[in-house]
Parts: C-alpha cells; sequence; structure tokens
C-alpha cells in the first residue's frame, strides 16, 4: 500500500515537473524569437521629434506676417548721399531701434557682461591670431561694422545715425561697405580697392533703402563668411557657400530643405541676436521648446530634443548626448566645400621682390604667402579638433602675461569631464605664429593698417608697427618683437550633415579615436586595460597550449601503446 | 578510441530544456564573445555600431534565458548536481593529468544521479554561482552606464565595469577552450557531444554511483 502511494506519488511529481518543463521550453521558445526579431533591422520609426513640427510651423508663411512695403514709404524716397542720412529716415519710424542697437555686440564689439576696462571684445584688447587687432587698423576692420565712420578710438559711439541699418536688412544685394571705408561704402560713383583690385560702386541708396527685411543668410554672411578679410578665412563652417547651401553641406540652412534663416536659431529680441559672446554660453540651459520656447535660442536640442535618435540603437546613441554635443558626430568635417585658413605665421612676413611686395597663390586660389601677411595655409574638409565645452571661451587680452615657451592659447574652451554641464565639441583651432613682446611677455597690437610709415602694410617694420600699435593702445612696449605659436578656436556648429553623413563610431570609438587628446576619462574601445589584456590573453592562450599539448599526448602515447 | 568497456549501456541523463538551456547558451555566449572582442577591438565584423547593437541585445536574450535557467534549476532540484565536493576531485585530476595516458578508465562515471564529476561540479559552481553572473552584471551596469547617477551609482567607475567584465570574458573565452577540448574525452571522440544533443550518454552497464556522489531529491 505504502509502496504504490509511493510510486504513485513520484509518477505525479514527475508529470509536474515534465509539465514545468514544457512550459519553460515554449517561453524560451518566445524569448530566442523576441531575440531574432530585435536583432533584426530598426523599425522604420518616423524620426521627427516634437519640435521640429513646431520649427516648420514657425517658418511657414512668415512672410505673410510683414505689414509694410518700405518702398511706399516717403521717408524713403527722398534723395540720399550718405549711410547716415539714411539711417535718420529709418529712425523717423522705427524711433526705439537706435538704442536698442547701441547696446548690442554688434555696435559696440565689446562683451556686454565683461568690465569695460578688461577691454573683452575686438574693440577692446582681445586679439586673435589673424590680423590682431583693430586697434590703429581701425578704417580696414570696421569695414565689417554695422556703423558709419569708425576710423579711429575717437568714434562717437553714442550717435543714432552713425548705425548702418541697410548692411544687416537690405535686401538688393548691391550695398557694400569700402574695405578700407571704415563702414562706409564708396563715395559716389564708386572706388577702386588696391587690395583686391575691386571697383567698389557707390550704393543706390533709394533701391537699397526700400528693399530692407528681415536679416538673410546673406546679410549676416557680409561679415561672418568672410571675416579675417577674406572668404572663409576665420570660422571654417562659415564662409559663402553657406548663403544658399546644398542639403549636403547643411540641412537645416539649404535650399532644398528647410532653408532656415541666420535668426532662425539665433533667436532675436529687441536686436540682441542670441549666440556665444566670449565667455557667455549662448544657452545656459538645454530645452526643447515644448519646455520653454522663449529659451535664449534655438539649441539643436530645442526641436530635436535630447533623445533624438529613434532607431533601435538609438537607446544608446541617446545615452551620449549628455556629454556629447550634437555637432560632435553631426558635422563629421567643416569647410566641406571651400577652403579655411588653418595656418597663419607672421614671422614669415616681409620678403620683398625686386624690392616689392608680393603674393603667392596655391591651391583653390589662395594665397600661401603675402609679403604683407607671411606665410598661411588652407584646408578643405577639415577634421574638427575635440574638446570639452560648456558653452564659455576663455580670451587673452594684449595685457595677459603669456608663457612663451608653448603655443599661447589666444583663445580657449572652458570645460571639463567632470563638469556635467560640459560636452565634447567640435573645434576649429587656428595656429600660427604671432607677435609678441619678448620682454613684457604679452602679445602684441600692431599698426598694421594705414598710408603712415610705421604701418607695417607701408614700411615693413615690426618694432616700429608694434611701439605705434601698444602706444595706440595705451599698453607698455619694450622694443623688443618676438614669435611665438598661437591657437584661436572656433566652435564648429553650422554645416551639420545629412544623417546618412554622420560620424562613424569608429571615429571615436578606436585605437585612432579622434578624441584621443581626452584623456581623462574611459572609452570603450579606445581604452583597455593592459594587466587585464595581457593576463587575459595569457590565460586564453595557456588554456589552448595547455589542451593542443594533452591532445598530443593522448594522441601520441595512444600511438605508442600500439606499435 | 579510447578506453573502452566492452559491457555498455545508455541512460537518458540530459532532459529537453536543459539541452535546449545549454547549446542555446554557448550560441549566445560565443555569440557575446565575437561582438565583445569586436567592440573591443579586436578585429572588424559587423562594424562597432552593430556589434554594440548586437552585443547589447544578446546579452539582454543571456540574462533572460539564466533567469529560467536558474528557475529550472531550482524547481527541479538540479542545483544539487552542483553542490562541490573534495571527494575523489584530486582523483579525478590525477586522471585528466596522468591516467587519461595511461589508458586508464575514468574514475567516475555520469549517472542520473550524479551527472558531474567532483571536477565539473567544482567548475560549474564557480561559472554559474560567480562567472557568470558577474559578467551579467557588469555587463548590465555598462549597458545602463548614464543612469548610474538616478541608481545612485556614481561612485562606480566606468573602467572598473569595463576592466572586470573584460577579465571575465577572457576567463569564459579560457574555460570554452577547455570546455569543447574535454568532450572529446568521452569514450570517443563526440561520444559527450553526442550525449548533450540527444540526451543519451554512454555509461558502464555496471556501474553504480556511489552515495556520496548522489544527493537525493526531497
Amino acid at each position: 500500500m505504502g509502496k504504490e502511494g509511493g510510486v504513485q506519488v513520484l509518477n505525479l511529481l514527475d508529470l509536474e515537473k515534465m509539465e514545468v518543463v514544457m512550459i519553460f521550453i515554449r517561453i524560451s521558445a518566445l524569448a530566442v524569437l523576441t531575440v531574432i526579431l530585435l536583432s533584426g533591422p530598426a523599425f522604420g520609426v518616423g524620426d521627427d521629434a516634437p519640435g521640429i513640427e513646431m520649427a516648420r510651423q514657425a517658418t511657414k508663411g512668415k512672410e505673410l506676417w510683414i505689414t509694410a512695403d518700405h518702398s511706399k514709404f516717403d521717408a524713403l524716397k527722398q534723395p540720399f548721399e550718405t549711410g547716415p542720412e539714411v539711417t535718420k529716415a529709418c529712425l523717423s519710424c522705427h524711433t526705439e531701434a537706435g538704442h536698442q542697437f547701441h547696446k548690442t555686440i554688434h555696435w559696440t564689439w565689446l562683451d556686454p557682461k565683461a568690465e569695460k576696462e578688461m577691454g573683452i571684445g575686438k574693440g577692446g584688447l582681445v586679439l586673435n591670431n589673424f590680423c590682431i587687432s583693430i586697434q590703429s587698423n581701425e578704417p580696414r576692420c570696421t569695414s565689417c561694422h554695422a556703423g558709419y565712420g569708425w576710423k579711429n578710438k575717437n568714434f562717437d559711439f553714442k550717435s543714432e545715425t552713425k548705425i548702418d541699418c541697410l548692411v544687416c536688412h537690405e535686401q538688393t544685394g548691391t550695398y557694400k561697405k569700402f574695405p578700407s571705408g571704415a563702414g562706409n561704402p564708396a563715395p559716389a560713383p564708386g572706388k577702386l580697392f588696391k587690395g583686391d583690385g575691386k571697383f567698389y560702386k557707390s550704393p543706390d541708396w533709394n533701391k537699397v533703402a526700400q528693399s530692407v527685411s528681415r536679416p538673410t543668410r546673406a546679410n549676416c554672411g557680409t561679415c561672418h563668411f568672410y571675416g579675417g578679410g577674406g572668404d572663409g578665412v576665420k570660422h571654417g563652417d562659415l564662409d559663402s557657400s553657406m548663403r544658399m547651401p546644398s542639403k549636403n553641406l547643411d540641412v537645416h540652412m539649404s535650399m532644398d530643405g528647410q532653408k532656415f534663416e541666420c535668426s532662425r536659431c539665433h533667436t532675436t529680441v529687441k536686436h540682441q541676436i542670441a549666440g556665444r559672446i566670449y565667455s557667455n554660453p549662448a544657452a545656459t540651459d538645454r530645452k526643447s521648446l515644448l519646455e520653454d520656447d522663449l529659451g535664449a535660442k534655438i539649441m539643436c536640442e530645442s526641436c530635436h530634443s535630447a533623445t533624438p535618435h529613434k532607431s533601435e540603437i538609438g537607446m544608446k546613441l541617446n545615452d551620449h548626448t549628455d556629454k556629447v554635443a550634437c555637432q560632435s558626430c553631426h558635422i563629421p568635417t567643416f569647410a566641406r566645400e571651400l577652403p579655411t585658413k588653418m595656418w597663419w605665421d607672421w614671422s614669415k612676413a616681409g620678403n620683398m621682390k625686386d624690392g616689392k611686395p608680393y603674393v603667392v597663390k596655391g591651391e583653390w586660389g589662395r594665397p600661401i604667402y603675402m609679403s604683407k601677411k607671411g606665410d598661411m595655409r588652407w584646408e578643405k574638409n577639415v577634421v574638427p579638433e575635440y574638446y570639452w565645452f560648456n558653452g564659455t571661451i576663455e580670451s587673452i587680452t594684449a595685457k595677459t602675461v603669456i608663457d612663451p615657451g608653448a603655443p599661447v592659447k589666444v583663445s580657449r574652451p572652458i570645460g571639463s569631464s567632470m563638469d556635467h554641464k560640459s560636452r565634447i565639441m567640435p573645434f576649429k583651432v587656428h595656429r600660427g605664429k604671432t607677435p609678441y613682446d619678448v620682454v613684457n611677455k604679452n602679445m602684441i597690437i600692431p599698426h598694421l593698417f594705414g598710408k603712415d610709415p610705421a604701418a607695417y602694410w607701408k614700411g615693413y617694420d615690426w618694432v616700429k608697427a608694434s611701439a605705434f600699435g601698444m602706444a595706440y593702445a595705451g599698453l607698455p612696449f619694450s622694443g623688443d618683437v618676438g614669435f611665438v605659436d598661437t591657437e584661436y578656436v572656433y566652435p564648429i556648429t553650422h554645416m551639420v550633415a545629412p544623417k546618412d553623413n554622420v560620424l562613424a563610431c569608429e571615429a571615436c570609438h578606436s585605437k585612432q579615436s579622434r578624441l584621443s587628446n581626452l584623456t581623462t576619462f574611459y572609452m570603450p574601445r579606445r581604452d583597455a586595460s593592459r594587466v587585464v589584456d595581457a593576463g587575459g590573453w595569457f590565460i586564453v592562450i595557456a588554456s589552448a597550449v595547455g589542451v593542443i599539448l594533452h591532445a598530443l599526448g593522448r594522441i601520441f602515447i595512444k600511438g605508442r601503446k600500439e606499435d | 578510441m579510447a578506453t573502452t568497456h566492452n559491457d555498455m549501456k545508455k541512460i537518458y541523463l540530459y532532459s529537453r530544456f536543459e539541452r535546449f538551456w545549454h547549446w542555446t547558451q554557448s550560441v549566445l555566449i560565443i555569440m557575446l564573445m565575437v561582438t565583445g572582442l569586436e567592440v573591443h577591438g579586436l578585429f572588424e565584423l559587423f562594424g562597432f555600431e552593430r556589434a554594440v547593437d548586437l552585443h547589447n541585445t544578446l546579452g539582454l536574450s543571456w540574462l533572460v534565458l539564466f533567469v529560467f535557467i536558474i528557475f529550472w534549476l531550482i524547481t527541479t532540484g538540479e542545483w544539487k548536481q552542483y553542490i562541490p565536493t573534495s571527494k575523489k576531485l584530486f582523483t579525478v585530476a590525477r586522471y585528466y593529468a596522468v591516467g587519461i595516458f595511461k589508458g586508464e578508465s575514468h574514475p567516475v562515471h555520469k549517472s542520473a544521479g550524479a551527472k558531474h564529476n567532483p571536477l565539473q561540479r567544482l567548475v560549474y559552481l564557480g561559472l554559474s554561482a560567480i562567472l557568470l553572473p558577474l559578467q551579467m552584471v557588469t555587463g548590465l551596469l555598462y549597458w545602463t552606464y548614464n543612469d548610474w547617477a538616478a541608481y545612485g551609482l556614481d561612485f562606480v567607475s566606468l573602467e572598473t565595469v569595463a576592466n572586470v567584465h573584460m577579465g571575465c570574458a577572457y576567463a569564459l573565452l579560457a574555460f570554452l577552450i577547455v570546455h569543447v577540448y574535454m568532450t572529446t574525452t568521452g569514450s570517443t571522440l563526440t561520444t559527450h557531444i553526442a550525449a548533450m544533443f540527444s540526451g543519451w550518454e554512454e555509461v558502464p552497464s555496471d556501474y553504480k554511483a556511489e552515495d556520496w556522489e548522489v544527493h537525493k531529491k526531497s
């Protein structure tokens, strides 16, 4: 009885066990099926972030909201002979525009948030390693000032009629400021500029004034594409190819795409155009438009959110957005259509041919040697350099004490891997050799432009040019000029490529990583522990060798036995 | 090939689910090894992005499978097969080091109550209780790197996690090499592998597992 009962219980247990096993087999089969499905190609999920739709609605039919035709205004039909006369007419209706504009960096060329005495700004004592400083060189440099007549330090920054409304607002494309005219166009009928051999026509003031509208890419590009005195000299991600870019060059601004104007992202309130200004980040928070549609500036995440990747691997890609700026992967190279200047060695300037200054042109028709400026190098399709960046760029001034033993970072990105507001950002780094005061250990402001013999481009004498420039800026000068290696950075944020041209993971996740200079964190594939790898392979190889010897032993001994 | 008993019998040793999880796990681990080593930069096969994607999916699948395996081990009482013993441990080790070359027969044979010899028990216990879970935990941590702060794990370093994960991977690879080789030490080269497919293992007909070997099912 007891025995029989025992057997029955056992059978029941076995049956239960079998059922449990069967259930497991089924569930596991399901799990495996899920695996197969998951590892298949990603589902075609729509790539429209919620913010994109908002952005489209905002740009669509924008011109419908223009309610004034400036060609019908009598104020703009009167005869004009100079820029300030036009500005006076503008201000007769736009009564607040003048003092609005006076507060902006486009007028002051000074960081509005920095102490004025620090001279942070190109209107102050900040320098670059291109043409170095505007001090004592104003008439040439201020052809990119949205004003008329900033030819020396006595310029009246209080005058509203000295504002140049037209350079930003005219839409004929015919308005040109004379390159060395201190912001003024050529006087009637026009004037030849010896620097480029081009004839600059005096503007048809009425036509130009009546054409005004909101600034377009062409307006901003008048200066920002040609910074440094030529197409693509400065930024690397801004040059004349961005006026009407192809989709390959810039997905947002392209003519066959979104046709974004600059102001689409550089949102503007009371003539204050959003963007980074020296040490002030363009925006301090990373927010979606859904969170805050009045944010300081439209950033990538405003429309695309912090989780823009929707494919299956997207989850891992989205994991990057806290530490890697979108630009790092989505702008694989800059200067993709036109070259940009990467090297400028002032120490080579001053060589003459038959007693005269000369120019040597290289690839793309760009100068590679100029007696006036020295050696230069241009590059196209440039791979950016990457730095931790919290939106702040620190600039030195002509007062800063430098260490000539190392390249002087005339401007440098601020940030670190430990700072949660910093992300890895691509930069153009413009390098060169730039004059400095060997005794006082500071960068020199040379007097380059002018008809006087002290101007370097007239007299080709560094000591005279430096003495003049430094005295003009009110700074001491020892009389000893040397040349030091310098670096100047531009964040790369334009020229966003279509998603098919995005950087591959391996560009950074490899031994030849683009991020090999950023060493304060562990990055998969780029980094590995030598100890773990060596120890690991030792164990693996030892196992393999042991197994092979064991197998040989079995074969050999068995063979001997059969003999 | 090797020593054969004249008198052999076949016993049903590996149930269907056991064989299923063994082979599924082996495929998953080998695929994880391949994709993992590619991610580590050893070779180029799928490309980094695809390799990472596969590795994550495979790893999660393995985790799911592992949960079922553990559940199966617990509910069927098969976990007792992994209880280590020092008895005959050195005899078995001596057999593989010396006896096998002399044509001796294996000192411990398989039986339904004792599928694994003392050496296997120790190795499989270390594997399933330490190495595999450690690999899964570090893998999961690696995968959830961005959420560490939310989990309160900010103090963990990615480098440490990555190094432990790699160390375990090398240990697993070494195990795999030896494990595959050991399958050739049956009565023929393929006996053990065949058994893992069919479930039927060949054992000497006169062999009876000793008491110490078998943990009675409660």
